[in-house]
């Protein structure tokens, strides 16, 4: 099958338009005989099944949690991209787009990406109109801040809680919909299987998480929308229950998986304290807007970060690139953090942390801002630690309370310390300019597509997409194949795909339970996730790559040995419904390394060794790798399939943040 | 590495929503480090390695903010500490040889569903009923078209910061949900965007809280106390003032 991205032509900056003003309609009455299936509430999934539920479509929505509430796109904390140029700072459409595309390192498909930049303004009206409260000035208008990997303050944000305040935006419309009666919501459910009849999606399975029941439900169309694959490492900011089975069991049932060693490493995180411990915590990207990052000058410095004098300080990102010092992209600043401390400057117990430090802008910028205000000549360094403390509580006190609850020191009075965690996955299905899938009627949405962040996302860049996908994009794409399907009347769920589906299902599930070994699910995914970590992670080699990819396939074989899920099927069991995610994650994993091995350059998140400049930089390979890897599963392995990505409004150079 | 603390669990059993439970003891070996969650995980992974059933427990984000976790630990939602989620309460708040009791959260609205892990699906209907401003995507106006008054915005926050655990409805004596139907009355009814809707909306939510099974304030502030992120009880006030009002209009 040949890739058919269905990219609209004219130029880049009028295909949405035309498309929009072109793509056939489905008339009122005809969207009412219409089902659509939508698995996964998060931004994406919750504006989704909202919007063609509004539209009128009958839609059912499905998530693992046990409210669509809590969909891990409620922990995203930093803010929200949108080109409105309110702060009169030079931003556009076009600089939007224009940043996305390098901070991606060249590796995202133009149009989707203009079109992003498009829709982004229409986020905020929408959202503002939804009683999502963010934050603003004292003149009534809303408030911006600065991302990384951009030099205009275009971020929205809700205190360190913008995901939350979208997510519960996009719920409450769902939910008024539920109340409507066009959505059926199908809390703690997880789709186990993809429904196919003449080669398109017709629906799903779904196991009842509480009675551990199979159910069919049919979809003229299936919608995606489940996130990130980011958990396969184990540790990760994503939630516990983070996983990709459902975009897996779609790429078993043919659709492309598209670049999926394309992860996103957080410069931002708590470091590791403990062999126990069981997730990441993110302090967001937001906080480089008035944080400093520094190591000692000197390798294995002892001292009390407060001890050690300016000059024997190193702000190495400041240092490397002066313009854009601490925002740089994150890509960019993980990896600068990953060779201090694997030169020997790191800092705390385990030498693998740099500190994050407020202490100038607190005193210096804000401290003395607010003195000024208040008429005080020369204030001494208490009254301005106390004035810009305030200020600095204001804008990110529920992150500083949050790394003081987890690591006991508190940010105030001491710098924090931070090291890269794995974060989001830029990888993903691979999916056209409609979103659609390689399998016909199954689209991806949101993080779980691989569309618009090529090798590298900027930080508030993931709920625009969510969102864009879901409000503006999805409710016109869907219609370029519905309008097709109008006479397609709901087919019976005791159709024998069905019922040849479910019974696959069954076997699976009663096959992992009765292997009754003696590890524990989590020991398994632990190893995995040490094994990703460690080869496949910030820095990958061809041996490196080589070993995971054997070693995963031992660790797999002896999952399916050894495994041992307590409890029994039809109950509510959560070690068998992890042990179903680890089982995917265990396939994912290797398919991850074989990409990476691919892909003989280093662009974005992804770096291999062999690739770089002689500063340690990034060394993209155009000529050869300017292409969407999109992986076709053979059942044992994989068909590489490539798109190659044209620049024509854009001009490819070597990624500059210096 | 932090020294190990030595400790008693009593932790509340119940295989699913029919069966009655019982408290069954354990004991384990915690870092002062570790989140409570992170101590049932050691817990249950113990209880795997001898043949035995886990806890079953909900829990997702583990950073605060998604509202997954719920335990009633020592008597108290979400543990001693206060504006903390369970997921964010650490082993160093507990001492060496503590026996710590853990239930579920219990209320008729919130029936179990095993062990630990409860039905929140009530707080679900209760948006679906009216929590909510009526706009559907692509109607929007320019964000900056309409002003909002900077303190009106940060008090509308602070209401919409609830995160929908149900710590509220399980620390108050006559399992009342008036804090988070408060929380979310306080946001909409605040914001210009919420207005035209806010006397219908209330009377909506109120109904439906009722339909739950959820008990009457008697203003004893408990909720508030134990409210992870600290919802103020004016949104009770707010709350009854908006009802009141409401009613008064012949809504």
């Amino acid at each position: 099958m040949t890739l058919e991205s269905k990219i609209p032509v004219g130029t880049v900056s009028d295909k949405w338009t035309q498309y929009k003003s072109s793509v056939p309609l489905v008339n009122p009455s005809n969207k009412r005989q219409l089902e659509i299936i939508v698995v996964g509430t998060g931004l994406a999934g919750a504006s989704a099944a909202a919007t063609l539920a509004e539209m009128g479509y009958k839609v059912k929505a499905f998530c693992f949690q046990d409210s669509p509430r809590r969909a891990h796109s409620i922990a995203a904390q930093g803010g929200i991209n949108a080109a409105k140029n309110y702060q009169n700072d030079g931003d556009s459409v076009h600089r939007l787009f224009y940043d996305t595309i390098k901070g991606g390192d060249y590796r995202a498909r133009e149009a989707n990406v203009h079109r992003l930049a498009e829709c982004s303004t229409s986020i905020i009206d929408q959202c503002v109109a939804q009683g999502v409260p963010f934050a603003r000035e004292y003149g009534g208008t809303l408030s911006n801040r600065s991302f990384g990997g951009t030099q205009v303050q275009r971020t929205f944000y809700a205190a360190g809680q913008t995901g939350q305040q979208l997510l519960l935006g996009a719920y409450s419309g769902l939910e008024r919909q539920v109340g409507l009666g066009n959505v059926k919501m199908y809390a703690r459910h997880e789709m186990v299987e993809v429904v196919k009849i003449d080669g398109k999606a017709r629906g799903i399975i779904a196991r009842d998480l509480v009675s551990g029941k199979l159910e069919r439900h049919f979809g003229h169309a299936v919608l995606l929308c489940t996130g990130g694959y980011g958990n396969v490492f184990y540790l990760s900011t994503n939630a516990m229950g983070s996983n990709v089975t459902a975009a897996w069991k779609a790429h078993k049932a043919g659709a492309y998986f598209g670049n999926p060693c394309f992860t996103q490493i957080h410069p931002t995180c708590i470091p590791v304290s403990g062999h126990y411990q069981s997730k990441l915590t993110l302090m967001s990207e937001s906080l480089r807007n008035d944080g400093r990052i520094w190591v000692p000058t000197k390798q294995n410095d002892e001292r009390h970060p407060n001890d050690i004098p300016e000059d024997e300080r190193d702000y190495y990102l400041e240092r490397r690139y002066p313009a854009f010092g601490n925002l740089v992209p994150r890509d960019i600043a993980s990896r600068a953090a990953k060779e201090r401390c694997d030169a020997g400057y790191g800092v705390g117990q385990s030498k693998m942390a740099v500190y994050l430090d407020f202490k100038y802008n607190m005193t210096q910028r804000y401290g003395r801002t607010e003195a000024s205000k208040l008429n005080i000549a020369n204030p001494d360094d208490e009254t301005l630690i106390r004035l810009g403390k305030e200020v600095v509580k204001e804008k990110y006190g529920n992150l500083f309370d949050m790394y003081k609850q987890i690591t006991d020191e508190d940010p105030y009075e001491t710098p924090m310390r931070i090291y890269p965690a794995v974060h989001y996955t830029m990888g993903g299905l691979w999916v056209d300019y409609d979103l659609m899938t390689t399998v016909p009627g199954m689209y991806a949405l949101g993080e779980a597509n691989f569309s618009d962040h090529g090798a590298n996302r900027l930080g508030a860049s993931a709920l625009m997409q969510g969102l864009a996908d879901g409000y503006f994009v999805i409710p016109i794409t869907i219609g370029n194949y519905l309008n097709k399907e109008i006479h397609t009347k709901p087919i019976s769920t005791d159709h024998e795909a069905f019922v040849a589906a479910e019974n696959a299902a069954n076997e699976r599930i009663k096959h992992l339970i009765g292997i009754q070994g003696t590890r524990s699910v989590e020991s398994y995914h632990r190893e995995l996730g040490l094994i990703m970590w460690n080869k496949c992670g910030m820095a990958r080699s061809e041996k490196g790559l080589k070993e995971a990819i054997a070693e995963i396939q031992a660790l797999r074989a002896d999952f399916y040995k050894n495994v041992r899920i307590p409890g029994s099927i039809n109950e509510f069991n959560p070690e068998l419904d992890k042990a179903g995610r680890v089982a995917d994650f265990l396939e994912l994993g290797e398919l991850m390394c074989v990409d990476a091995l691919d892909r003989n350059e280093s662009c974005g998140g992804h770096f291999r060794e062999e690739f770089q400049t002689e500063e340690g930089e990034a060394l993209r390979d155009d000529e050869n790798y300017m292409y969407v890897s999109a992986w076709e599963s053979k059942g044992d392995s994989w068909e590489l399939h490539k798109e190659e990505l044209k620049y024509e409004n854009i001009k490819i150079q070597q990624r500059s943040y210096k | 590495m932090s020294k190990l603390m030595k400790l008693n669990l009593k932790v509340w059993r119940q295989k699913n929503t029919q069966s009655a439970g019982n408290f069954e003891e354990y004991k384990v070996d915690a870092s002062p480090d570790m989140s409570f969650l992170e101590m049932f995980d050691v817990l249950n992974e113990q209880l795997i390695e001898t043949g035995k059933e886990p806890v079953a427990f909900d829990h997702d984000c583990r950073e605060g903010i998604c509202g997954m976790c719920s335990m009633v630990i020592d008597g108290r939602p979400h543990g001693p500490k206060q504006g903390v989620t369970t997921c964010q309460l650490h082993m160093r708040s507990f001492n060496d040889g503590d026996t710590i009791t853990v239930e579920p959260w219990r209320a008729n609205g919130f029936p179990v569903i095993k062990d630990l892990t409860v039905n929140r699906s009530a707080f679900d209907r209760i948006i679906a009923s009216g929590g909510f401003v009526s706009t559907n995507a692509g109607n929007a106006v320019d964000a900056n078209s309409i002003l909002v008054p900077k303190e009106i915005a940060d008090e509308a926050f602070e209401a919409a910061t609830c995160i929908g655990c149900g710590a509220c409805v399980s620390a108050c004596k006559n399992a009342s949900a008036m804090l988070f139907v408060g929380a979310k009355v306080t946001q909409l009814s605040m914001l210009p965007q919420g207005k035209p809707e806010r006397q219908s909306r209330v009377v909506a939510m109120v109904n439906q809280m009722d339909a739950e099974g959820f008990g009457a304030c008697t203003n004893t502030g408990a909720c508030a106390a134990e409210c992870p992120k600290q919802i103020p009880l004016s949104v009770i006030a707010t709350l009854n003032r908006e009802y009141i009002s409401a009613k008064m209009n012949g809504k």
